[in-house]
């Protein structure tokens, strides 16, 4: 692959590795779909509420299968969080904190796999360029963080009431009376729009960015035998610095993509809470 | 061949890991899906144990109530039987009694009877002699004249 690309070497195969694959449907970079990341970020959520929609509709009351009993560890879990981070009357939020999760995890997850496989898998039928990890594409960080933005505003004028929830924007977080209420209101309403601002980006940059850079460290340990020939001494050493680098890699990268659906999920879940709170 | 390389230690490592996981990790979450499985086991088994229990002690309660009921009725029937038995009793006893002393009584008056008439006998007896002697003048001496005496007054009670 790497010899094909123009640049060539270590900087050809890492951008290779990192473009995507591309639909343009107008002019300009904006009207272009990455369809790598839309293909798999569908076919995981796909694979996710097939498996999870199988595991209810097969629901028993009685002993549960295994299945069934990891589906009901993880359901319960994020229920209890909700639980106890959200105070609002709001019955999609448990739901919509496990589907984050599940999702989020599953495709950091695909992070997991030898990196050079599905690009390799893909190039058999045509595709020149794979990126598997859909987190990894700031697009999709940003579509769900979005989404969390809209929702969250949904759940703030649901619970306060459309005049109530433009009113917050002036008297919150600094409450005045009198004069000083019309002096704060610029305020609040600056620190309010920054405060919207950071949260979808927050959301958005801190998932993309983690799972970024672990799939340009992935990359950079794939870097240790490119080129490599395999009548030479150099490609066994360095074939097994790379296994070793690459195991500690992976198995720490576990914990990482765990941790950051596991953080996605409940910053949605805190931020849902705070719009649902009356200031 | 470059990628080939590359390729093959990453799948690996992929192994590596997935054998990690498989050895170290996966063994807690099937413990803890087995520990869950066992306590909604265990929780059900228990429901149905304490339902069954609670059936069976219904099924003795409504047993032990309709026995009670049994023995109750049945011992009010004994009571009845049995009252009637004695007041039967009282009056046969009753009746036997008064019997007997009616025919004490009789017995009595009987013995009476002839013990008055005993005296009377012996009183007319002695009369009789006295009145004799005095007739005849002279002592009768009881001795002489005791068989004379006692047919005399034999006769006497006959009559």
């Amino acid at each position: 692959m790497a010899q094909e690309d123009s640049a060539g070497g270590m900087t050809g195969y890492i951008k290779h590795h990192l473009t995507h694959l591309t639909v343009n449907q107008g002019h300009g970079v904006f009207w272009s779909i990455h369809l790598d990341s839309v293909i798999f970020k569908a076919l995981i959520s796909l694979f996710f509420v097939t498996l999870f929609v199988m595991v209810a509709r097969r629901a028993t009351s009685g002993v549960p299968g295994k299945l069934q009993a990891a589906v009901e560890i993880i359901v319960e879990f994020v229920d209890g969080m909700v639980k106890d981070t959200f105070h609002g009357s709001s019955k999609f939020i448990a739901p919509l904190a496990i589907t984050t999760f599940c999702i989020v995890f599953l495709e950091n997850f695909m992070d997991m796999l030898p990196v050079d496989a599905l690009p390799a898998a893909g190039k058999l039928f045509g595709a020149e360029h794979l990126r598997v990890v859909a987190t990894a594409d700031i697009n999709t960080t940003v579509g769900m963080a979005l989404g969390v933005f809209l929702l969250l505003w949904y759940i703030g004028i649901k619970s306060k009431g459309v005049m109530l929830f433009f009113k917050e924007w002036f008297t919150a977080p600094f409450h005045a009376h009198g004069i000083w209420a019309v002096l704060l209101a610029p305020i609040n309403l600056l620190l309010r729009l920054i405060e919207e601002g950071v949260r979808p980006l927050s959301l958005s940059l801190r998932l993309f960015g983690n799972m970024y850079a672990g799939e340009l460290i992935f990359l950079l340990i794939a870097c240790f035998t490119l080129d490599a020939a395999l009548n030479h001494v150099s490609t066994y050493i360095l074939g097994g610095a790379q296994f070793v680098a690459g195991f500690i890699w992976t198995a720490f990268h576990i914990l990482i993509i765990t941790l950051q659906a596991f953080i996605f999920m409940t910053l949605t879940i805190v931020y849902a809470s705070m719009a649902a709170e009356r200031h | 061949m470059d990628i080939a390389v590359t390729l093959v230690i990453q799948g690996l490592v992929f192994f590596a890991v997935a054998w990690g996981v498989m050895k170290f990790g996966w063994p807690h979450i099937i413990a803890a899906i087995e520990a869950r499985q066992k306590k909604i086991a265990d929780g059900l088994a228990a429901a149905n144990k304490s339902q069954k229990d609670l059936d069976e002690a219904l099924a003795r309660s409504k047993e032990i109530i309709r026995e009670a009921r049994d023995r109750a009725t049945q011992i009010v029937d004994q009571a009845g039987k049995r009252s009637n038995e004695i007041v039967e009793e009282a009056k046969g006893t009753a009746a036997s009694e008064a019997q007997r002393l009616v025919s004490q009584a009789r017995d009595e008056v009987a013995r009476e009877s002839s013990r008055a008439r005993e005296g009377l006998t012996r009183e007319v007896g002695k009369l009789a002699v006295e009145g004799a002697s005095r007739l005849l003048g002279r002592e009768i001496d009881p001795k002489t004249h005791a068989e004379l005496l006692d047919k005399l007054a034999a006769e006497i009670a006959r009559g």
